[in-house]
């Protein structure tokens, strides 16, 4: 047999990359989204005005950017504001959002599903029953329909 | 309303003839099958043999009493009655991916498919060459059409894709008609042009449909949203989010007003108010019927809990008429300016008929405007 058949660095190929008719989503400008503003956010719960701060970092969603490091850092942000909830006020919590922000909601609480911490899961499942009877499977649909999410 | 179980298998499409006694509908197979009613049982009468797989649309000509039907193997026929048979007639489509939908034109001299090619073709016939011949309107479409419906100046297409939007298309072909007077939409109308293309909602529209007038156009996508958009200088676009699953498919009943059904079984009013440029949630339009309220004892009470965490014991049936996800809705009676009855057929290989006046009387807020 020739040389040729011995490498399988081919199969490594991502053919799908080749393709001409490959489906890009448009390129919309998402370099100037830096996320939640972390300082206010912090004042906000040191305060412990949690609504005044749930609001906050519902804010500037880095929905746009390519940037890892600012979607993860939004994340974080936004897990310890959910963790710093008492049980009982999630629900208040829940119900001072609009629309849009129990969609935006529901986003942050699967991308946290994502990476599950030490009590993460536990804090993120009590948001999601509470956001879950306020947008409806609607809202998860939206979700998991999103081409760019936090 | 009225529902009949035409099958246990979904139903993948229907067409209604002209006067309404007859249903052309496809099983879930390669063929057709034609009923016809006769009092309140529906008899077998024509079933078409042609299509090598699925018939995935199918359309009824009311005037000129010919069907279209497309289906997966890329094919589409065109079906005339010729004494008590129908008989095929082949349209060469030139695509290479499954065809998804079809519709003829107002004027039905034209149809329109949508396929998995990314294209649509839009067929006439040439008297010369006495075949159906298509022309192809690609750009810039960039995944496959789910739905189609034509404008009734029989030139404007509005198609629904899987590239997340819906867009309006002229579809004129200068060999069969006149060049079409200006719309709202725009007035100069080549093959092709994009008049219209919607941004805002995401998730693949999986229902389009035009108002009687034509100057509206609603959609139906996948992110369970439901928009409206009103063509005039600038377009304008109305969307809603919903809490429910996605809706299938969408069509109006009146010039304010409408119906959507889709995954969650029963059909659903929106009444869009231009004034606003808003959209707004009607209401659920299945009465479901009031089952006997059974009370429940201890022991059971406990079981569900200890079974479903929950001592609820509504949620394993399915109070709506459809048992399962509506695919597609018609209009029966009063065209889409008033419409009176309406049909809807699913995957629980049902077809139910809704009565506008009897829904507006039984649910005590609902207007239709």
């Amino acid at each position: 047999m020739s040389k040729n058949t011995v490498s399988d660095r081919f199969r490594k190929v991502d053919v799908d990359e080749y393709d001409e008719n490959k489906f890009v989503d448009e390129e919309e400008g998402g370099e100037n989204q830096l996320g939640p503003d972390e300082a206010e956010v912090d004042s906000l719960i040191r305060q412990g005005n949690l609504m005044g701060a749930l609001q906050a970092v519902l804010k500037n969603p880095p929905i746009n950017t390519k940037n890892q490091n600012v979607k993860d850092r939004a994340e974080g942000l936004v897990l310890k504001v959910l963790s710093s909830f008492k049980s009982t006020d999630i629900e208040k919590g829940v119900q001072s959002l609009d629309k849009n922000g129990v969609d935006l909601l529901m986003k942050y609480i699967y991308k946290g599903f994502e990476r599950p911490s030490e009590n993460s899961s536990a804090v993120l499942l009590q948001w999601h029953e509470k956001a879950l009877s306020a947008g409806g499977v609607g809202c998860i649909v939206r979700v998991l329909t999103a081409r760019k999410t936090v | 309303m009225s529902y009949h179980s035409f099958l246990l298998e979904p139903i993948s499409c229907h067409a209604w003839n002209k006067d309404r006694t007859q249903i052309a509908l496809c099983p879930n197979n390669h063929e057709v099958h034609i009923y016809k009613k006769d009092g309140s049982n529906w008899n077998k009468i024509h079933v078409l043999k042609e299509h090598n797989g699925q018939v995935t649309g199918i359309d009824w000509a009311p005037e000129s009493n010919r069907i279209v039907t497309c289906g997966t193997d890329r094919n589409a026929y065109v079906w005339t009655l010729k004494g008590d048979a129908w008989k095929p007639t082949l349209v060469i489509l030139r695509i290479n991916r499954a065809a998804r939908c079809v519709k003829w034109s107002p004027k039905e001299n034209k149809f329109a498919v949508g396929s998995g090619s990314r294209l649509i073709s839009v067929c006439y016939f040439e008297q010369d060459n006495d075949w159906w011949v298509c022309k192809h309107i690609k750009k810039p479409i960039r995944s496959t059409i789910l739905c189609l419906d034509w404008h009734p100046n029989n030139v404007l297409l509005a198609a629904g894709s899987c590239d997340f939007k819906c867009r309006i298309f002229s579809a004129y072909i200068k060999e069969v008609e006149e060049k079409p007077a200006p719309t709202a939409w725009g007035s100069k109308m080549p093959f092709g042009e994009v008049m219209f293309e919607s941004t805002g909602t995401a998730g693949w529209v999986h229902g389009v449909c035009f108002s009687d007038s034509g100057n509206r156009v609603a959609w139906a996508s996948h992110d369970s949203t439901v928009a409206v958009a009103e063509g005039g200088k600038t377009a304008v676009c109305a969307s809603l989010t919903s809490e429910t699953l996605p809706l299938l498919c969408v069509t109006f009943i009146t010039e304010n007003s409408l119906v959507a059904a889709g995954h969650d079984c029963y059909p659903v009013l929106f009444v869009y108010d231009s004034n606003k440029a808003a959209l707004s949630f009607g209401g659920k339009l299945d009465i479901p019927k009031q089952s006997a309220q059974k009370g429940m004892s201890a022991r059971e009470r406990f079981q569900n809990l200890d079974k479903k965490a929950t001592t609820d014991s509504k949620e394993a049936v399915l109070e709506s008429v459809h048992k399962n996800s509506i695919s597609q809705i018609s209009i029966l009676n009063g065209g889409k300016a008033q419409c009176a009855k309406f049909c809807t057929t699913g995957m629980d290989g049902g077809m139910t008929i809704w009565d506008v006046k009897t829904l507006e009387s039984a649910m005590k807020d609902l207007k239709i405007v």
